[in-house]
């Protein structure tokens, strides 16, 4: 046992303080964005050149990082707080402004061209000519509960974690709260799965903690398959410690001395950054035998998946733990019954466990209050495809599709038209343009022929064609079903061959019937999850882009200019300017012409590759 | 071949059966594929059919029984990415590699490999070359891309 072990309140209390001096220190503080998304866009190289620059002006100051703030789009963002003024955000901050953002530091000034925001937490007075965080049109209608801490403490301190509040509910649940209080709070909060089907999360712990067995384990489920969503990659990201808690918590109410959480290969960075927080809070005594001195002990094993989409379904995850093949299996006995090693198991994502310590700090009362009905609190959304502001974004249940892809993303990219947005993964559905009013919860999303799935919203404009995403989905899910039963592995390839077959332009009248005979009967006979709602993307695109369908069968035409075989480019006689500039790039020298004069487009040579539509800055290639 | 890395990494996970799938990433790690003797020899040692430790390598997408290049690109078509116009990226990279995804260029300097969504997708289209991803991208930046791999 280590000396560092917290057992007492006071204990705590000392961290606290210790991490407030690390969040707000008495220098400058100078921290990035360092996730993936922010490493991506080159935050790792802003470091190295701000660290640099610091020495160079000899400045006395604290470098650091933090974890996603959200702003995806907006990225590499860098913050600065001097002590007694607010945080300033920077964003796009590109390696050529580090000279000029450091001597402004040296300077004291402060550049409000590149600040997003200032964010005050401490302090009041204000910077003029920067919007507060608060009123930015993008943070404006956030409610963060499970993001929380992410992009505000740096993931790799516990310190920091502690002085958000943090292992403060986990301190009250062991220190005279009764298991079955616990789990009642969490059922009157009316917290739901996170990770997509929505089931009442206090209902499954009682239903675990009730079944027979000694021996039962938690799982965190990170086998975050969404294509187009990855809040649980930001999360174990940027806030490991919130997910960590909430599973003590909840390995306390149901009875459990033994957790694993089941992360996906693709997110080498947040299965880094959990790691290092299981090592930091057994350090600390928050994990592991007689956890503040409560009698209570546990502990969290990692282990990773290796690239197959059916492990997020919760019988092929449990196998895959086990090690053996990952497939699932009929249900029931669910694993609240049966799962792990045939013993009781209670599965959770990433962010239902996130959100369960503020629910037990706050109370139940107060997170009821957020969003409707019957889907209570947030829920984060990844909004991305063709928006304006990509990101990730925490917004109270029952907002209208309109508030996130207009008022949150900004609207739609390079003004085009709004078409539709897919929710839910490859179980969801697209929603069309005219549902835009539609307000976000388990409920509306199921009732339109989608579903809330883990929260990828996806939209798309007038040049996204509907029956490509159904053949792309299709493409994925037959890719990823495991084989196991026929209605699934053979009905998607079906159905997949039958839309490509469309998109090619050799649909014939009666493919589309047939099509929903194969979708109802994969969807009704399938084994898991997988196939069971493998043709949600065909009956939402069927319901509500019929006429795409048709155009595509009758007219050989793909009208959002997608479908390859449909299309051809041609260059338009009126604005092309000759600048040349859609030669280099074609790969088959399809384009010739003479400087300053209109150029031609050889279609015998054009291998349809868009190559010079994306080069061309005065939008003359014309695709139809 | 020389067993005792294999060993090594068998002792790691104290030679459990439920450990195969970290136990074949650590050995994919070392070799950057899964050789076929490989796998004979884990099968026995963990005495468990060679059907099963063949049937995990084939089942999930980041095993490879072929040997791979100096670099791995894998272009990722996950939603976002297939919206923003990740297939063309992917074409782009083929043309320019003279290969099809799933193979390896005869330099045995890159591999190129599709993946199905990495989270990146604010910044889609997007490709992971080993441990980097590279966001926003466009046919043009494909090359220079390319170049900093040696």
């Amino acid at each position: 046992m280590s000396n560092k072990k917290i057992i007492t309140l006071n204990d705590l209390e000392c961290l606290r303080e210790k991490g407030l001096s690390l969040i707000y220190p008495d220098k400058t503080k100078i921290s990035v964005g360092m996730s993936t998304c922010g490493i991506s866009t080159g935050a790792r190289e802003v470091l190295q050149s701000i660290s640099k620059e610091v020495k160079n002006h000899k400045l006395d100051c604290v470098l650091g990082q933090t974890g996603c703030l959200g702003f995806c789009q907006k990225e590499p963002l860098v913050e600065i707080l001097e002590p007694g003024k607010p945080k300033v955000v920077y964003a796009e901050m590109s390696l050529n402004k580090v000279p000029e953002l450091i001597s402004n530091i040296a300077n004291h000034k402060i550049e409000k061209e590149w600040a997003l925001c200032q964010i005050i937490e401490r302090y009041s007075p204000k910077f003029p000519g920067i919007p507060l965080y608060q009123d930015v049109g993008f943070f404006k209608k956030q409610k963060k509960i499970a993001l929380r801490n992410c992009g505000f403490i740096n993931p790799d301190s516990i310190e920091e974690y502690i002085a958000k509040g943090g292992y403060f509910a986990l301190h009250k649940v062991l220190n005279g709260m009764k298991p079955e209080e616990i789990i009642d709070i969490i059922i009157e909060s009316g917290l739901r799965g996170r990770g997509g089907a929505g089931f009442p999360t206090g209902k499954k712990w009682e239903i675990t903690k009730s079944s027979k067995g000694k021996i039962k384990y938690i799982i965190c489920n990170a086998d975050e398959g969404d294509p187009g969503a990855y809040m649980d990659r930001c999360l174990l990201e940027g806030d490991p410690h919130s997910i960590l808690e909430g599973m003590i918590i909840g390995a306390y109410a149901i009875g459990v001395d033994t957790g694993y959480i089941y992360v996906r290969a693709e997110y080498p960075l947040a299965i880094a950054k959990f790691t290092q927080a299981i090592k930091q809070a057994e350090e600390y005594g928050i994990l592991g035998k007689d956890i503040f001195n409560s009698g209570f002990s546990f502990s969290v094993k990692v282990n990773t998946g290796a690239g197959a989409f059916v492990c997020g379904e919760e019988m092929a995850l449990i196998a895959s733990i086990e090690g053996g093949w990952s497939g699932p299996r009929p249900r029931p006995p669910f694993p609240a019954e049966s799962g792990l090693w045939s013993r009781p198991t209670n599965i959770n994502n990433v962010e239902t466990w996130a959100n369960v310590p503020v629910i037990i700090d706050k109370g139940a009362h107060w997170y009821s209050k957020i969003g409707t009905v019957k889907s209570k609190g947030t829920k984060v959304f990844s909004v991305v495809g063709k928006v304006n502001n990509t990101g990730l974004v925490e917004v109270p249940m029952g907002i209208s599709l309109s508030e996130i892809v207009y008022e949150i993303g900004g609207g739609i990219l390079n003004n085009k038209k709004f078409k539709a947005v897919q929710t839910g993964g490859p179980s969801g559905g697209c929603i069309p343009g005219s549902l835009i009013d539609l307000p976000v919860d388990y409920e509306r999303l199921t009732e339109v022929g989608s579903m809330m799935g883990s929260g990828g919203m996806i939209v798309m404009d007038e040049n996204t064609c509907m029956v490509d995403v159904a053949k792309y989905f299709l493409g994925f899910l037959e890719d990823e079903s495991c084989g196991k039963c026929v209605p699934c592995r053979e009905g998607i390839e079906k159905m997949r061959e039958i839309v490509a077959k469309i998109c090619k332009g050799e649909g014939e009248v009666g493919d589309i019937e047939l099509l929903e005979d194969i979708a109802v009967t994969v969807k009704e006979t399938s084994l898991c999850g997988l196939g069971q709602t493998a043709a949600n993307p065909v009956l939402t695109t069927l319901k509500y882009f019929k006429n795409e369908y048709d155009e595509h069968i009758r007219n050989k035409r793909c009208p959002a200019g997608v479908c390859v075989d449909l299309i051809s480019y041609s260059i338009d006689a009126k604005t092309c300017t000759g600048c040349g500039a859609c030669v280099r790039p074609c790969p088959t020298n399809a384009i010739t012409g003479e400087k300053r004069k209109l150029h031609s487009l050889d279609q015998e040579k054009c291998i349809k590759c868009g190559a010079c539509y994306e080069t061309c800055k005065f939008d003359s290639i014309i695709v139809k | 071949m020389n067993f005792n890395k294999i060993d090594r990494i068998l002792e790691k996970f104290s030679m459990q059966k439920s450990q195969s799938i970290s136990i074949l990433q650590d050995i994919q790690n070392e070799f950057s594929f899964l050789p076929l003797e490989v796998l004979r020899y884990v099968a026995k040692k963990l005495g468990v059919p060679f059907s099963l430790v063949y049937h995990l390598a084939t089942f999930y997408k980041t095993f490879s029984l072929k040997r791979r290049g100096r670099h791995l690109i894998n272009v990722c078509l996950g939603t976002a990415c297939h919206i923003r116009g990740g297939v063309r990226i992917l074409e782009k990279t083929e043309r320019e590699l003279n290969i099809k995804s799933g193979s390896t260029t005869v330099d045995s300097k890159f591999s190129l490999e599709i993946v199905r969504c990495i989270g990146c997708c604010s910044l889609a289209p997007v490709i992971r070359i080993d441990g980097d991803t590279h966001g926003r991208l466009t046919q043009e930046k494909i090359p220079r891309m390319l170049k900093k791999y040696e």
